[in-house]
């Protein structure tokens, strides 16, 4: 459906999108996921055709992209603050679309019609866009975008600036709609939960380069290198020389899974797998500080020497106090060797 | 590589249609302003046998020149600082405190900038002249002095300076001044760290638009400054039309070129750093009902100033205009007089309304263009340059426009001499300025995505712009066009040079029947100056209305 070819973008000298490869099959849902600077809203500038590439190519169903204006690609593009038109009521926004397209005016009204129902906003084709809230205007939004149905929808930061339950809500209720329509999307991110949510497929990029990408089970399971582990909120990160069954880390020597990759290389420890046991066993740590996370405490521990700091998961009643010593054990099945 | 050359070519495209946004204004000025003003300078400075550049420092040089510069200067000066006085409170009343009627104060104060300056000269008179309001009560005559001038121009700028500082004032975040409160300021204190750093650059850039105005004044000065004072215009004017002296008219012209070229170059600055890195905050929140002694006072102030200062001297023209209580001098409008003029004053009314509406289609069409041009982000530095130069008409010598027009304009190709479009194409010239001052702030102000936005839902550019861009400027647009409407509607100084003897416009014809002696004559200026300011007080009611947006410059 959507192939990108090694991509490129720069501003002045330094490469936005750096030789990008990405492919999107029809009906898939993918998300690009990373930090701001990362290059991904490049990316959907690119397709959108909204930024001209610098070398690459973009491939819409097989054809050459370069030289078709936005006008004429057919994707859709929801953009980040909305960009509803302030000038038009829900129905005229809705229908601007399939109006420059020629729709007549019934069919506008028709596809306006179902399209607000769709996005849970019956009736609402006559209020004044500056009345809605950030809910009901992302509703519009994506009514919009979808309205002149683009063989391709692209969400940048779909659900950026929205409330948190609102959102953790919204998500639930794109991926209900996008597996109904069999819409074929390409979002962006920088939210974790968002994309693994949302995503068939997750793309991890950095400093314009894709540094991961898989289901989000993989990508959560096995991160690539030690920037994904850190992005995806993985502090545990060391660097070990892994040989047969173990690794040789500043926090001792640790299992690791059976068949990884030997050694010099990061190393992983879930917080899950940094087991506390009685003081005296295995290595002495003093616990620096304790968060409450709600299903569980996540333990900040300050190991003997100089140790980087280790993050540790226990359910509340086992949890101890700030001050504490305690004693670290670790499970294999939790250490990721990276690449 | 094929695919960066077509790219390469789309921004070829893109950098063609930039081009052919500015060619149409750039050709216009340069037609219609460079070219008549260098052949009038060269007229001067040149004859049979070559340039002589040594006309510049020779007359330059002379004590009645230096004498008119200086004048020019100080009262320049003077008008600018004494307005800054009286306006600044002004400013602060209207962005902070909330008053019942303040809308029709607002009104009320703007009335005056776009009065044509023949009016307001004449309402001056009336005001404080021989026979004036003064005179007739106390005996007291002003216009034998420099006050008259100066409180004419303070009450011609009251507008700008109160519009352009107030304006900005009141999309200030007042908590930014709370802000400094909380770490220990006390209210002055937090107002002198806080808010008059960011309002310096928009007090700055209101003084030197008062500056250029006065240091350019030419109807006031001309009506009120007598034989005794004499701005660079209007001694230009002497020069040109009385003493025919071409040379010493040429050298003035650069003179005040040099002058307000600089004065440009310094407001440019001044407004680029505007632009940035202000917190600016809808203007309707910030306002206040007044509390404590200080703010009612200056409430009063205000309340007590614009009656005095704005409306006294527009309702003495208006009483002088019935002169003994008839419509005396209105009839006398309509009767053919065969000396000053060729046809009925009250003619002049329909030619005037007929030239304005000319030079606002112009205006608005050559300004617009510009305006487009100016507001796209890639714009490069030439096109910015432009945008300066595009303020030049506000400065340069319209008695110098007129009569460049008049010599520059009258053989093939352009054969305009007896054409009646060379006074719209004069005014549009003062207008064009107006207009871009007016729209570029909302243009820059579309938010690119938006046309990014429809781009993507299948527009072309041209729908993009008539989608999206249009809906969003047409207020700018309606209200450029009145500004632009007004702003021709008195235009004088070129005017005078090229209106047809039998075709003058309003401004005109009440410069010359005060040329006249005798009471009749003075009565029926009156009486046109009331219609001239009626016409122009509806066309600004009609903006009022229609504008929103209160961070323009004007």
């Amino acid at each position: 459906m959507l192939s990108l070819e090694r991509a490129t973008v720069r501003f002045g000298g330094r490469a936005v999108l750096d030789a990008v490869d990405l492919t999107v099959a029809e009906h898939e849902v993918v998300c690009v996921l990373g930090p701001s600077g990362s290059g991904k809203s490049t990316l959907l500038r690119t397709v959108a055709g909204l930024q001209p590439l610098d070398a690459g190519r973009v491939l819409l169903d097989g054809r050459d992209q370069t030289g078709v204006p936005a006008h004429r690609r057919e994707v859709g593009l929801m953009f980040q603050d909305h960009q509803l038109f302030p000038q038009r009521d829900v129905a005229g926004n809705v229908a601007f679309g399939p109006r420059i397209r020629g729709a007549s005016r019934g069919e506008q009204r028709a596809r306006v019609a179902e399209l607000l129902e769709l996005v849970g906003l019956p009736g609402a084709g006559r209020r004044s866009v500056a009345a809605l809230s950030g809910g009901e205007q992302q509703r519009v939004a994506l009514a919009r975008a979808l309205a002149p149905r683009p063989r391709l929808l692209m969400l940048d930061e779909p659900l950026g600036q929205l409330d948190r339950s609102l959102r953790e809500r919204l998500v639930v209720e794109l991926r209900e709609l996008f597996g109904r329509l069999g819409t074929t999307v390409l979002a962006v991110t920088h939210d974790q939960g968002e994309a693994f949510a949302l995503a068939d497929r997750v793309v991890v990029m950095r400093d314009g380069r894709i540094a991961q990408q898989g289901t989000p089970s993989e990508v959560w399971q096995r991160p690539a290198d030690a920037f994904v582990a850190r992005f995806l909120g993985f502090d545990n990160v060391v660097e070990a020389t892994v040989a047969g069954d173990a690794a040789d880390t500043p926090w001792g020597k640790l299992p690791v899974p059976a068949g990884s990759p030997q050694g010099t290389r990061p190393v992983l420890v879930r917080p899950a797998g940094v087991r506390l046991v009685a003081p005296g066993e295995g290595l002495r740590c003093t616990v620096a500080a304790r968060t409450f996370k709600g299903t569980h405490v996540a333990v900040r521990l300050r190991p003997e020497g100089d140790a980087p700091p280790l993050e540790a998961a226990c359910v509340l009643r086992d949890a101890p106090e700030a001050g504490e010593r305690v004693g670290v054990e670790f499970d294999g099945a939790d250490v990721v060797v990276l690449g | 590589m094929d695919l960066a050359r077509t790219e390469v070519a789309a921004r070829r495209r893109a950098g063609a249609a930039r081009l052919g946004l500015v060619a149409g204004p750039v050709a216009f000025f340069a037609v219609f302003f460079a070219y008549p003003v260098a052949a009038i300078v060269a007229r001067g400075l040149k004859d049979g046998d070559g340039w002589h550049l040594g006309r510049i420092t020779e007359v330059a040089a002379s004590a009645d020149v230096r004498h008119v510069l200086w004048f020019t200067t100080w009262q320049a000066l003077a008008s600018t600082a004494l307005t800054l006085l009286i306006a600044l409170p002004a400013a602060y009343v209207f962005a902070r405190l909330d008053f019942p009627g303040k809308q029709v104060l607002r009104a009320v104060v703007t009335v005056p900038f776009v009065l044509p300056t023949v009016v307001v000269g004449t309402a001056f008179l009336a005001l404080v002249g021989r026979g004036g309001l003064l005179d007739d009560l106390w005996g007291v005559r002003l216009d034998t002095t420099v006050w008259a001038i100066l409180l004419a121009h303070v009450f011609f700028n009251y507008a700008v300076v109160v519009r352009t500082v107030g304006g900005l004032w009141a999309q200030l975040d007042p908590r930014q001044e709370e802000a400094a409160r909380m770490l220990g300021a006390s209210p002055f204190r937090a107002w002198r760290r806080v808010t008059l750093p960011a309002l310096a650059p928009a007090v700055a850039a209101a003084a030197l638009m008062v500056f250029l105005f006065t240091f350019t004044s030419f109807g006031v000065v001309q009506i009120l400054g007598g034989p005794t004072f004499a701005t660079l215009e209007v001694e230009i004017y002497r020069q040109t039309s009385q003493l025919f002296d071409l040379g010493t008219a040429a050298v003035l012209t650069l003179v005040q070129f040099a002058a307000v070229a600089a004065i440009l170059a310094v407001h440019a600055a001044t407004v680029r750093r505007r632009e940035t890195a202000l917190r600016l905050v809808d203007a309707a929140a910030t306002a206040r009902r007044p509390r404590g002694g200080g703010q009612w006072a200056l409430l009063g102030g205000v309340l007590l100033t614009v009656p005095v200062l704005i409306l006294l001297p527009l309702a003495v023209l208006v009483q002088r205009s019935f002169g003994d209580g008839g419509f005396g001098y209105y009839r006398a409008l309509t009767r053919e007089d065969g000396g000053t003029f060729l046809v009925p004053p009250i003619d002049a009314v329909g030619t005037s309304l007929t030239y304005a509406l000319a030079a606002t289609g112009i205006a608005v069409l050559i300004g617009g263009l510009a305006a487009a041009a100016l507001a796209r982000r890639d714009a490069g530095r030439l096109v910015r340059g432009f945008d300066a130069l595009l303020m030049l008409p506000l400065g340069v010598s319209a008695v110098t426009v007129g009569f460049g027009f008049l010599i520059a304009l009258d053989e093939p190709p352009l054969d305009l001499r007896s054409s009646w479009v060379l006074v719209p194409l004069a005014q549009a010239l003062v207008g064009v300025p107006f207009v871009v001052r007016t729209m570029l702030p909302v243009l820059r102000a579309v938010d690119g995505r938006l046309r990014e936005a429809a781009a993507v839902l299948g527009a072309s550019p041209w729908r993009v712009w008539r989608e999206v861009d249009l809906p969003l400027v047409r207020r700018a647009l309606l209200v450029a066009a009145g500004f632009a409407f007004a702003v021709s509607l008195g235009e004088f100084g070129a005017t005078v040079f090229i209106a047809r003897p039998d075709n003058p416009t309003l401004p005109v014809a009440v410069a010359r029947l005060l040329g006249r002696p005798g009471d009749m004559n003075y009565g029926q200026a009156m009486a046109l100056s009331t219609i001239l300011m009626i016409v122009c007080a509806v066309a600004l009611l009609v903006l009022e209305r229609l504008r929103t947006d209160r961070s323009g410059e004007f």
